[in-house]
């Protein structure tokens, strides 16, 4: 198994720590978020918000971006 | 090929059959809730409610015996359940009315007073409505706790589809970057990477609504255990004692569970001999104000006929767990944006089980024609997987 500090597009394989490293964090914010507004209201709403529509933002950012 | 190691295939396994079998049914769970998410709005856009008068902050309240009178002279002969102040509508009160204290309160009308005035205001019936349908559909398709329990099951099936999906990700995303896209390759390849980048996206939105989906479906029994422990319990000595002739008046109930526990403010009241409470006693259940702690309810027994305290405690940890499992399965706690959210993060699982359905069925196809070796469904799988 090879490891890269910046793996290429294709063809290189990936560690299990680059194949699962932003999904982790998506992970741990969405955690956040789904805690967030039943802690409390006002900013911790805003919290919530931002947090759990991160991945909705990603998925059509991800979808949608031209091809380089 | 890493995905043709023995733990890798069982994985494939387990995430494949889970899914299949749970599927079609998370489907219509996906369908059916995508309205409830805004249910409230639904049955104001689609059905005529009187408002209760709009009153400046500070208004004493009515008093409650006079608002249940006032509700059940539209209700002739028939008897109070519950009281229920709805954190949605804070100026009017709900009364549960039911033929009998005996009689299944899933049967019963709700009765709508104005919590300041007292008045009457209407009493509709709820089970005609598009809302109370897709409710029905999703909780238990019209079949008791039967179709709870089996649903719950469903939700069971869909979290380990979700856990596996994440172990099947690995092999599949090993050559991808993360958010990998190709857009030029054919179908089968965009649907894989769309349910590879949907599900990955979405894993803990799905697993937390999923499994407090399926606590939810374990209510009826958490109700259960509550009622034959702590209920029971705090109720010992009244035991085997009939429903008082003569009820002192709910609103000194109320009174005295709010100078019990000043802090708290009441969220829900059942009468002696309803299934919230035994047949000597107001249970007055009080809610906080902070998100989790108006979620939170602690009862105080008022004595129906001498209305004295008789205990008031915090509910058990299982009852709390299904309490809070509630806002964390409707999104019901951040306001409209988090509902608008609940509602998109849904409809991208929908989007997850479909392309998941359509891969299972495109995968089958060719392996349907030849012997269905599992060396074909692997070729076949490493296709779509790297080609």
């Amino acid at each position: 198994m090879t490891t890269l500090k910046t793996p290429p597009a294709r063809a290189r394989r990936q560690t299990l720590s680059q194949i699962f490293g932003w999904p982790l964090v998506i992970g741990v914010l969405s955690t956040v978020g789904l805690i967030a507004a039943l802690v409390g209201d006002g900013i911790w709403d805003g919290v919530s918000w931002l947090a759990l529509l991160l991945p909705i933002l990603l998925y059509a950012l991800f979808l949608l971006r031209p091809r380089r | 090929m890493i995905s043709g190691t023995r733990p890798l295939r069982r994985w494939h396994w387990v995430h494949k059959w889970s899914s299949i079998v749970c599927t079609v049914f998370m489907l219509m769970l996906c369908i059916t809730g995508l309205p409830l998410i805004f249910h409230h709005e639904i049955d104001h856009l689609l059905h005529e409610e009187v408002d209760p008068s709009v009153v400046p902050p500070g208004t004493p309240k009515a008093n409650l015996d006079q608002a249940v009178a006032n509700a059940l002279a539209k209700f002739p002969g028939q008897v109070p359940h519950f009281l229920i102040w709805d954190r949605d509508e804070p100026n009017a009160l709900l009364i549960s009315i039911g033929p009998t204290i005996n009689a299944n309160p899933v049967d019963n009308r709700f009765a709508r007073v104005d919590a300041h005035t007292g008045a009457f205001l209407d009493s509709p019936d709820v089970t005609g409505r598009f809302t109370y349908f897709m409710l029905k559909l999703h909780t238990d398709m019209f079949a008791g706790l039967p179709g709870k329990l089996f649903l719950g099951l469903m939700g069971i099936l869909f979290c380990v589809a979700v856990i596996s999906g994440i172990v099947v990700y690995a092999p599949s995303m090993r050559k991808l970057r993360f958010g990998a896209y190709r857009k030029d390759r054919p179908r089968i390849v965009r649907r894989l990477d769309v349910h590879n980048l949907a599900g990955i996206l979405l894993v803990m939105w799905t697993l937390v609504v999923g499994f407090t989906g399926v606590i939810n479906t374990w209510a009826d029994l958490v109700l259960k255990a509550w009622q034959y422990g702590q209920l029971a319990e705090m109720t010992a000595q009244y035991k085997g004692r009939e429903i008082p002739a003569k009820l002192t008046p709910v609103q000194d109930a109320v009174d005295v569970a709010r100078q019990t526990i000043p802090h708290m403010q009441a969220a829900f009241v059942a009468y002696p001999g309803s299934i919230f409470s035994s047949k000597s006693h107001y249970t007055v259940f009080m809610r906080g104000d902070t998100p989790v702690t108006s979620r939170l309810l602690k009862p105080a027994l008022i004595d129906a006929e001498t209305g004295k305290l008789t205990d008031s405690r915090d509910m058990p940890w299982y009852v709390s767990a299904l309490f809070l499992s509630q806002p964390l399965h409707f999104g019901d706690y951040g306001g409209m944006p988090l509902k608008i959210i609940w509602a998109i993060l849904d409809t991208i699982t929908i989007v997850i089980l479909w392309t998941g359905l359509y891969l299972w069925l495109r995968r089958r196809k060719p392996a349907a024609s030849t012997a269905r070796t599992s060396a074909d469904a692997q070729r076949i799988d490493g296709q779509a997987v790297t080609s």
